[in-house]
């Protein structure tokens, strides 16, 4: 696994600078997810309609199981979101935000797309409301 | 009073003869009659109107009576063979066969046959019509070795015998002597819009050029010679559709009269110059004018029935509009399309760069709409045809009408109760409002006015304005109804299913681009997974599909508690040798599974990682199992009890019924999950009336049971017929769960989809038992299909190695499993242990199954 080191010029990331390159982006299904080994940490990575690509916690908080990357991607007015597979629960993409629950967030990584290829790094940042 | 039965000799089975044989079982002739059809293609009636979509569906879609007979005993048809002749004063028709058959009553109905202009060479080889299955066959296969096409005849037909050539790959020419394209249709302008929309899709047009000849080379057709060119037009393919003439020879040698453009002259009740002869369909010509389009030739069918009933109908001529999509460009011809009418006048709106010509023709005081030809967009025929034919007063602007949508959608048009909306079926305003505002049993949407009326039921054109005329019926009494799948889809489930079936969709793109907003959600891409796999039969896991699907279909096993699966086999009936046992439990304990058996009569092996379901199934594929679909929205199980052949009550063989009818739905996509049960008799130990189609065995045969489920509302299946023989019950169960499949909304159980319709159980019954609509056939052709076309899902996806690929656990870490998934023990099998949150991963990842998962 190569790591490459990039300046966050978004100001996104400021927890970390060190990304992993996970797969080819054509490895993550339009409009769908799949799972990714971060770190010790199982990702979900989605591809959204307009090509964006997402990284969340494959770990479903209402659930409690590692599904997140299994769920139906779509759009709620021009939220891109994901639907737990296990009860449906949606989530913002771009935040990790519950759009069912205020209060509940799923955990976001940062994402990068570079020469066709995922690279992965740290949490965006320390979700509110609900830890373990 | 004499019991003598009569007998009705049909000669003919096309669309038309047909619709007379089904209008003479359904109003009750074969009580009195017995009916002989006589056809002389080797297939019984198909659908020619859609006759270009063989090359996409095949015959047997397009098959009006899929089953090859007719449901009345009374009915026989005779196919593949000639009517030689027909004996007036010895009431005989011959058969091509030597068979002579007396009659009381005859009915022509030989249809119409193409125009073959007698130039040079119009019978070599590689020169074809366009009319019959048999005519498209040999013209694919011509084209298997061609490389061009021509056609001569720029007409409709034509236009669709060019659209088909090139489908079929070949360089295309159209050859028209007229100066336009669809001359008698359309108009100057519109025929060059056409023209220019066609050209673009890469065809050659030549109009106003007359064929001198076909050209031969080494003994066949090489080409075309026209009239003001030297070179030849090269062609390896040549199509003559240069107009129809109506089969009228039995008619004329038999010396009936005939008309003098050709067609069997008929009087208003369509009887021929002999009392006991009646002409119907394209061969008539009521008043001396033939009518080359289908609805006109029902009609005739219907008056037919009627007078030999002793009723009033009469047949008075018909509307000629058209509407149809050529290559994709919407073309539409109403009313006095040519301004014939003394002082009319004509409003134009055309737009050259978009194609879209559009014409109204207005009567001289500017009040009256007349009629029109929409070329590029005919989006507004459905309210136009009927004003033309109800005699509107215009709005004020009437330009208005024919403005693009931005600026013309505003116009309010309020028609006149008697004007027809739907000119299939003859429905006016006034029944469509009434069907909604009735005091008893109204109709609560467009869908149920079109399945109670007919309106909208036949071509579709007048959906739009149905819905329209419902909609501001509940407007104008407050009521505002809400029937949108989900934000991305304002129409029901039922309505997004006859859209795709109409426009064939295949992919989840096409519908929400051309009828939704957005991207879709959880809601509606499931659904419309579901509504494609129901009319394609395709893999569910297609790359166009996978994404759309529910995780269960995803992966094609049910997820449970802690992110793994469960297994379920197909175990039909219940019945399950002991060696496919013994295979059960074998993978079961290989795999440390957990083992139950369901209250589906069949075994759940739970706990399989997702990356380890396909060795799982590989081993039961080779023992001979196949996917059990616990995890679709589709046929679950048909239970079964042992019945005749072990039970000292059984009346019937029970379990071999249970055991086939759950081989022939298996695999189909519903809009909720479908059981079904077969007890052997009324002790009923396999629950019957608690499945969607419960079937009970009686001494006589079988009843049927419809609309039961368990669950949280539970509901007994009521009766739908009773004593059926094993084929009856089966064409009933086809049409029944089609009709569901078809109507439904998402996640609606049987029992209240049967609620929801107008007339409830009734509704069904005629539908299904009376075939009232007409749908039968076609409802079982869409069964055929799916039986035809099934396949294990799972041995396919064993067998494809993209699909398999899905089933990983990390995309870049395949080989390691998700520790999230760990389970505890429970009276020697695994359970899924709790979860304590999301779980970081270390160097040593020990997750198999804990000790006690195998005996
Ligand atoms: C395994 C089984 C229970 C068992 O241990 O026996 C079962 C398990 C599930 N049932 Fe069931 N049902 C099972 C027999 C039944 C029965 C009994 C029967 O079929 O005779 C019923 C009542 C009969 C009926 O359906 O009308 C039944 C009524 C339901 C319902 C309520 C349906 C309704 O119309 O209200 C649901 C919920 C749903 O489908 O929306 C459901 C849903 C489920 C789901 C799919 C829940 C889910 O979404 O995860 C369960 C997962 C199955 C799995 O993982 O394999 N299950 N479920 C049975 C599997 C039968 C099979 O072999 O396919
Ligand atoms: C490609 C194509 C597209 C069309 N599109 C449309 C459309 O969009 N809208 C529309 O309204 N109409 C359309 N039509 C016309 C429509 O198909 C006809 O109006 C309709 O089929 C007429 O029905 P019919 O029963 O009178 O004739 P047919 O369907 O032709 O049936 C007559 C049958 O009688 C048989 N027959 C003839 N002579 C004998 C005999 N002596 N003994 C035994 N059998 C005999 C023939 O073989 C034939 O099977 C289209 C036609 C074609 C070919
Ligand atoms: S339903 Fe009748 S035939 Fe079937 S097992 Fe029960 S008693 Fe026997
Ligand atoms: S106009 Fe054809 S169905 Fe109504």
């Amino acid at each position: 696994m190569s790591t490459v080191n990039t300046r966050d010029t978004t100001g996104a990331s400021d927890a970390m600078g060190e990304m992993v390159q996970v797969c080819r982006v054509d490895q993550v299904p339009l409009e769908g997810g799949v799972a990714a080994l971060v770190g010790g940490r199982a990702i979900a990575l989605f591809r959204t309609w307009e090509g964006n690509i997402y990284a969340t916690s494959n770990y479903d908080p209402w659930s409690r199981a590692s599904v997140m990357s299994r769920g139906i991607v779509g759009t709620r007015g021009d939220v891109p979101f994901v639907a737990s597979p296990m009860h449906k629960q949606a989530f913002d993409l771009r935040t990790g935000r519950c759009l069912d629950d205020e209060s509940v967030r799923l955990t976001m990584y940062d994402v990068r797309v570079l020469d066709g290829r995922v690279w992965v790094g740290g949490e965006k940042s320390v979700p509110e409301g609900e830890s373990t | 009073m004499t019991n003598q039965r009569k007998r009705l000799v049909v000669i003919g089975h096309g669309m038309v003869g047909h619709r007379f044989v089904q209008a003479a079982i359904e109003r009750g002739l074969t009580e009195t009659h017995d009916v002989v059809v006589v056809g002389e293609e080797t297939r019984p009636a198909y659908d020619r109107v859609a006759l270009t979509s063989f090359f996409e569906v095949g015959a047997d879609a397009l098959s009006l009576l899929p089953e090859g007979v007719y449901d009345d005993p009374r009915v026989r048809l005779v196919t593949g063979v000639e009517v030689t002749a027909l004996d007036p004063a010895a009431q005989t028709v011959t058969l091509a066969d030597g068979e002579v058959l007396a009659y009381d009553t005859a009915v022509l109905a030989t249809g119409a046959a193409p125009f073959v202009p007698p130039v040079p060479g119009h019978d070599l080889p590689g020169c074809f019509v366009y009319r019959t299955i048999d005519d498209l066959e040999a013209i694919r296969d011509a084209a298997a070795t061609a490389k061009v096409g021509a056609v001569i005849g720029g007409g409709l037909l034509g236009l669709e015998a060019a659209n088909a050539l090139a489908q079929l790959g070949l360089e295309t020419h159209v050859v028209e002597m007229a100066p336009r394209l669809m001359a008698v249709q359309i108009d100057d302008a519109g025929g060059s819009m056409l023209r220019r929309h066609i050209e673009k899709l890469g065809l050659t047009i030549h109009a106003g050029a007359m064929t001198k000849g076909v050209v031969e080379v080494d003994g066949r057709a090489g080409g075309l010679q026209l009239a003001d060119r030297d070179e030849p037009v090269a062609a390896d393919v040549v199509v003559f559709s240069a107009g129809i003439r109506p089969r009228d020879a039995l008619a004329c040698i038999a010396g009936l009269e005939v008309a003098e453009r050709g067609g069997v002259l008929v009087d208003e009740q369509c009887r021929t110059s002999d009392p006991h002869v009646f002409a119907i369909g394209e061969c008539a010509a009521p008043a001396g004018k033939m009518y080359g389009l289908v609805a006109p030739g029902y009609a005739m069918a219907e008056v037919v029935a009627d007078a030999l009933l002793e009723g009033p109908g009469t047949f008075t001529g018909a509307d000629m509009s058209t509407k149809l999509k050529l290559m994709g460009v919407d073309v539409a011809s109403f009313g006095d399309a040519f301004a014939t009418t003394p002082d009319s006048l004509e409003l134009v709106y055309s737009d050259a760069v978009a194609g879209v010509y559009k014409k109204l023709v207005i009567s001289d005081c500017g009040t009256k709409l007349l009629g029109g030809i929409l070329v590029g967009d005919a989006s507004a025929y459905g309210i136009l045809r009927p004003m033309a034919a109800s005699g509107l007063a215009l709005p004020d602007n009437p330009e208005e009408l024919i403005l693009p949508a931005s600026s013309g959608t505003s116009v309010q048009v309020g028609l006149p109760d008697e004007a027809v909306v739907c000119s299939c079926n003859n429905v006016t305003k006034a029944e469509i409002t009434d069907r909604v505002a009735r005091e008893d049993d109204p109709c609560a949407d467009s869908a149920c006015v079109t399945a109670c009326s007919k309106a909208g039921a036949t071509c579709g054109s007048c959906k739009p304005l149905v819905k329209k005329i419902v909609e501001d019926h509940f407007a104008s009494v407050g009521r505002t109804i809400d029937r949108s799948l989900c934000e991305h889809f304002s129409m029901t489930r039922a309505e997004l299913f006859d859209l795709v079936a109409v426009h064939g969709y295949t992919r989840f793109d096409e519908i929400v681009s051309a009828h939704g907003r957005g991207r879709g959600c959880e809601i509606c891409k499931p659904a419309i997974a579901s509504i494609l796999a129901s009319l394609l039969n395709h893999h569910v896991l297609d790359d166009d599909a996978v994404n759309l699907q529910d995780t269960n279909d995803r992966y094609l096993a049910n997820i449970q508690k802690n992110g793994s699966y469960s297994v379920v086999p197909r175990i039909p009936g219940g019945e399950i040798t002991p060696e496919k046992l013994i295979v059960i439990g074998e993978v079961a304990r290989d795999h440390g599974l957990y083992t139950k058996i369901t209250g589906g009569q069949r075994i759940d092996l739970f706990g399989a990682r997702m990356e380890d379901l396909p060795v799982i199934w590989k081993r039961l594929v080779d023992a001979g199992f196949e996917s059990g679909h616990a995890y679709g929205k589709s046929l679950r199980t048909v239970k079964s009890c042992v019945g005749s052949t072990w039970c000292r009550f059984g009346v019937q063989d029970s379990t071999t019924m249970a055991i086939d009818l759950e081989l022939r739905y298996r695999g189909l996509r519903s809009p909720h999950k479908l059981k079904g049960g077969v007890s052997g008799c009324a002790r009923e130990c396999a629950e019957a009336r608690g499945k969607d189609f419960g079937i009970i065995a009686t001494e006589k045969g079988w009843n049927l049971y419809v609309g039961g489920n368990g669950g949280a509302v539970p509901a007994h299946a009521q009766l739908l017929a009773s004593d059926l023989d094993d084929e009856t019950l089966v064409r009933y169960i086809d049409r029944f769960l089609m009709y569901y499949v078809r109507t439904a909304d998402r996640l609606q159980r049987t029992s209240t989809w049967i609620d929801s319709l107008e007339g409830g159980l009734e509704r069904v019954r005629e539908i299904v038992v009376d075939d009232a609509l007409g749908l039968g056939s076609e409802l079982e052709a869409a069964m055929a299909k799916h039986v035809g076309g099934y396949f294990d899902e799972w041995k396919a996806t064993l067998d494809n190695p993209e699909k398999l690929a899905r089933f990983t656990s990390f995309v870049n870490a395949p080989d390691v499993p998700d520790a999230h998934i760990t389970f505890d023990t429970s009276r020697d099998q695994i359970v899924p242990a709790e979860s304590t949150g999301p779980v970081l991963l270390g160097a040593s990842i020990g997750v198999g199954a804990p000790a006690g998962a195998t005996p």
